[in-house]
């Protein structure tokens, strides 16, 4: 067996020791949950390791396990595809194992069982190793629910509220929804596939028919978990209530599971691709970036936010997807490759900076219990490195440069701008439409992260427990300095980065990227040379000698120093913390602007002194979407009451006509 | 690329970040004379900045160390996108390090550090400029991506010395996109050089203000380098209009006659733009805040025009 299928393996193994750590003794010592995080620590460098010797590795390595039905044994396969999505895995479990001793401390001494949060943070980090391991529909199912239900549990830590149980159930109905849509997907490949590993679900001739009905399922159901709208409303009521670092895991590492199977399922499954496929991913994706960024923009509630910005991730991950099939479709191999590429590298962005910013959160969250940036204002200057890593981590969701985020968003516009290529006038007009929502979603982006840092971490405290708020313990910041650094790296050394990601789209198409990576490891040329090239390493090192330069010289030759003062605000009375803007004040314009796409309820309540302002801002898919099918579920449950009789000899009655006609279908 | 390039590359960059102050003044000047002041010198600026680097810095008891670092990375990014552009000559090494994308992506870095530091005293004026700069921007970014990708996409490049050359080889002719994007380019430009009618880089009634409201806290070399800034930022959409869609005279080999007849070439061309934003100032008056984005939409229209026009007539033709 291969070495790096083995550090796999070992990474399981090790994740199952800790779940039953977990399990067995998750309360009793603050040693023995030291070594749960350490083995936590261990799985993920082994899941890291075993990631980079994918990608490092000319061919698929696969192995049968002695589990399973007896006629289907569970076949586990690492190619490059598999081992680029153990990357996020190995890496954000590595910053939750250096993070979670000091942030659960908080929860040994409440009444929630450490138990549950130990064990089944295991199980859910071994789920979804597992998904991506997965070498037969039956394994991945299996892992996929291992995935689902123990997150379920992770989100309903906190079930003494009842919103959070409402959040939990919302949660797990939703991923039995997604996950049924996906086995029916299996189900359709299985059917002309003969067999439920993937070797003969890939040789299935599909007609295009039926292809798209796969193709929609596995859409349906990926892009459920995903978080794609307009069935992403469970995602920001689910993600923010978990413990921090499971939302970390769940917003960064999570979704790109669901991400994996995207791909697994289309590009590697399937076969024959369409490009109509391609315009509804693009379309989805599209739509998901703009609106997840514009609700996030809405939100005050921090995790909230940083929910909706996974929308608006996943969003920009699927335009890449979408242009990947619109080029692959219409025999643009290199574009669609072009575009693959850069959608993986703003996956694996996403989960670096999504943990980051979730990590932050929730040191902010330990610090001062306030979830809620109204409460918040001058953090930076109570928690200094926290609020260091997550400015890093706001530039870089915002895509500015030097940081990782703009190097994958650049690489998706490269790819968009290459639409003249195709031969088909409406495919060239709209991919330069994602283009602009593209565009939009950056720009929106950049407005909500300046909201969140600004009311959160300048400015003034708000409230009196974030005036008390003090800089968390070492290990909870080294999980963020951790993840700050990977942003930065990836976002000077795409070069490096590119030549890991290519052995991706090597292994499924048979060529790579070549070009982007040919003129050395300073300069990023996805196309040629002359048609775009880019050196973020230059452009930091030319930022950092003009600031510096001009600091130093004004050091050198300025004469006067600092004064400190009260703020002028223009001369009018002492400016109190009360008196700043607030983030409900900050996104008001962009409100206004974008009004038919909230539902807004603002109102003034009572009279005179008592007077309350009020706003809501909802979601519009609970209305158009989500309430209607509860509402028909509802309706369809109470018609057939009448089923129920009371009486025992009406039940058997109905049994056995179901038998009869169950028997009836086979036969 | 050999040392020569880059050496000449370096100096148009000094040059650029000098003559910056010297653009602003003149739109200033115009504007006096259109209103029959006599207006002040062309040098002012300079001696405003000379003075305020020799100002001491009063800073607020309430402000983190972020707003203390944000004039110098605001500058840094400023400059920097500063000497991507081609100013005087268009074959110069600077255009590999960073294409037009980047150079939108270091403006953006620059207002995000922009608006963060207006928040970072938590006054009423600071929140409120930062947040009606991130709504104006973040309409007109969009607008402006797409006038560049028109340009992008008939160029079939990125890099701005690649697009600025094809535009000057190319037979002259009234494109429809480009036209679309030059509209959508003067609007965003002046949108994001806080102009009026959107913005008032003279106004004194701290309610309208946007870019002013964000810096009223700054004072001495912080201040200096925030204008310088500003300055620059307005040099910068004026080159790019002008050397972009007329790039005409730009040099295209490094003689020194060419190099001075591209110098003289984009001085003019610069002073015409001066004269048209003053004159556009004079007979415009600002709009209210939320006419803002109307006006913003038409940009984003334009450009969207701009790109279709250029994949659905001119790409299969």
């Amino acid at each position: 067996m291969a070495i790096h299928l083995q550090f796999a393996l070992g990474s399981i193994l090790t994740l199952l020791a800790a779940a039953l750590l977990g399990f067995t003794c998750g309360q009793h010592s603050s040693r023995l949950r030291r070594l749960y995080f350490v083995l936590i620590g261990v799985a993920g460098v082994l899941a890291l390791l075993a990631g980079l010797g994918a990608l490092n590795t000319a061919g698929p390595v696969s192995v049968e396990l002695p589990f399973g039905l007896p006629w289907l044994p569970w076949q586990v396969r690492l190619d490059a595809l598999s081992g680029f999505f153990l990357l996020p895995i190995g890496l954000v479990s590595i910053a939750v194992s250096l993070y979670g001793p000091g942030y659960v401390r908080e929860f040994a001494h409440g009444g929630d069982p450490l138990a549950v949060l130990g064990g089944f943070t295991g199980l859910f980090i071994i789920g979804m190793s597992l998904v991506v391991l997965a070498d037969d529909a039956f394994l991945f199912m299996v892992a996929w629910e291992l995935m689902s239900v123990s997150s379920y549990f992770l989100v309903a830590f906190q079930h003494e509220q009842a919103a959070n149980r409402r959040a939990a159930f919302l949660y797990l109905l939703m991923a039995h929804i997604g996950g049924l849509s996906i086995l029916l997907g299996y189900g359709v490949l299985a059917g002309f596939g003969h067999g439920f590993d993937f070797d003969s679900l890939r040789t299935a001739e599909l007609s295009p028919l039926w292809a798209t009905v796969a193709f929609g399922l596995a859409f349906l159901g990926f892009g459920m978990k995903a978080g794609l709208v307009p069935l992403h409303a469970w995602l920001p009521e689910a993600h923010p209530v978990a413990p921090s670092h499971i939302s970390a895991m769940m917003s960064g590492v999570m979704l790109k599971v669901a991400v994996y199977g995207f791909i697994r399922f289309v590009f590697d499954l399937i076969g024959t691709l369409q490009w109509g496929w391609g315009v509804a991913v693009l379309a989805v994706g599209s739509v998901s970036a703009v609106m997840g960024a514009l609700y996030a923009l809405q939100q005050n509630d921090i995790k909230r936010l940083l929910a909706y910005s996974s929308v608006e991730n996943i969003g920009i991950v699927f335009i890449g997807l979408g242009l990947s099939l619109v080029f692959l479709s219409s025999g643009h191999h290199l574009l669609g490759v072009l575009a693959l590429v850069a959608a993986l590298y703003h996956a694996l962005n996403h989960a670096l900076f999504k943990s980051l910013l979730f990590l932050g959160a929730g040191a902010v969250l330990h610090a001062s219990h306030e979830r809620d940036m109204e409460h918040m204002g001058g953090l930076l200057r109570r928690m200094p490195w926290t609020g260091l890593f997550f400015l890093i981590g706001c530039i870089s969701i915002s895509a500015l440069p030097p940081f990782n985020g703009f190097v994958s968003e650049w690489l998706t516009f490269q790819a968009a701008l290459q639409a003249w290529h195709l031969e088909s006038g409406v495919l060239r007009s709209l991919v330069p439409i994602a283009a602009a929502m593209l565009a939009l979603t950056g720009a929106l982006a950049a407005a909500g992260f300046v909201k969140a840092y600004g009311v959160a971490f300048l400015g003034q405290a708000r409230s009196r427990h974030v005036r008390r708020a003090r800089e968390v313990s070492p290990g909870m910041l080294a999980a963020q300095a951790w993840l700050a650094l990977l942003c930065l790296l990836l976002g000077i050394l795409p070069v490096p980065v590119i030549n890991l990601i290519d052995a991706v789209p090597v292994q499924l198409f048979g060529s790579g990227l070549e070009q982007a990576t040919a003129h050395g490891w300073l300069w990023l040329t996805p196309i040629a040379p002359e048609t775009a090239s880019y050196s973020p390493l230059l452009v930091l090192l030319a930022l950092a000698l003009v600031g510096g330069g001009a600091y130093w010289l004004l050091k050198r030759f300025g004469l006067p120093g600092t004064r400190r003062a009260d703020a002028w605000d223009c001369g009018f009375s002492a400016p109190d913390a009360r008196m700043q803007y607030t983030g409900t004040a900050f996104s008001q314009p962009m409100r206004r602007v974008f009004r038919p796409l909230f539902r807004i309820d603002e109102a003034v309540d009572g009279e005179g002194e008592g007077r309350r302002y009020r706003l809501q801002v909802s979601d519009r898919a609970w209305a158009l979407l989500y309430a209607p099918v509860a509402s028909g579920v509802q309706r369809a449950a109470r018609r057939i009451t009448w089923l129920q009789s009371g009486s025992v000899r009406a039940y058997l009655g109905w049994s056995l006509a179901t038998l009869l006609a169950l028997l009836w279908v086979i036969s | 690329m050999s040392a020569a390039s880059w050496l000449l590359a370096l100096l148009q960059a000094l040059l650029f970040i000098a003559a910056a102050p010297l653009l602003a003044a003149w739109v200033k000047r115009v504007k006096s004379r259109l209103q029959n002041r006599r207006g002040p010198a062309l040098l002012q600026p300079y001696r405003d900045l000379r003075k305020l680097f020799a100002k001491e810095s009063v800073v607020a008891h309430t402000a983190s160390p972020l707003f203390r670092a944000a004039p110098y990375v605001v500058f840094a990014a400023t400059c920097l996108a500063a000497a991507l552009i081609p100013l005087v000559a268009a074959q110069l090494p600077t255009a590999a390090v960073a294409d037009v994308i980047v150079l939108v992506g270091l403006l953006g870095l620059a207002r995000f550090f922009l608006a963060l530091a207006g928040m970072d005293v938590g006054t009423a004026f600071g929140g409120m400029g930062s947040s009606r700069e991130m709504l104006v921007s973040g309409l007109a970014e969009p607008a402006l991506l797409l006038a560049v990708f028109t340009l992008a996409m008939s160029a079939h490049t990125t890099n701005l010395a690649s697009v600025i050359d094809y535009v000057g080889r190319a037979d002259f002719a009234l494109r429809p996109s480009f036209m679309f994007a030059f509209g959508a380019m003067l609007l965003v430009a002046v949108a994001e050089t806080g102009r009026v009618p959107v913005d008032n880089p003279a106004t004194h009634l701290e309610l309208t203000m946007i870019h002013e409201a964000m810096i009223l806290e700054y004072s001495g070399r912080h201040l200096a380098l925030m204008e310088w800034a500003a300055q620059l930022k307005l040099m910068i959409y004026g080159v790019l209009v002008a050397n972009v869609f007329f790039p005409w005279g730009i040099a295209t080999e490094l003689t020194p006659a060419a190099l001075g007849m591209g110098l003289l070439a984009v001085t003019a061309k610069l002073a015409l733009l001066g004269i048209a934003l003053a004159l556009s100032e004079t007979v415009l008056a600002k709009m209210r805040l939320f006419r803002a984005p109307l006006y913003l939409n038409v940009a984003f229209l334009l450009a969207l025009l701009g790109l279709l026009s250029h994949v659905i007539l001119e790409v299969g033709a």
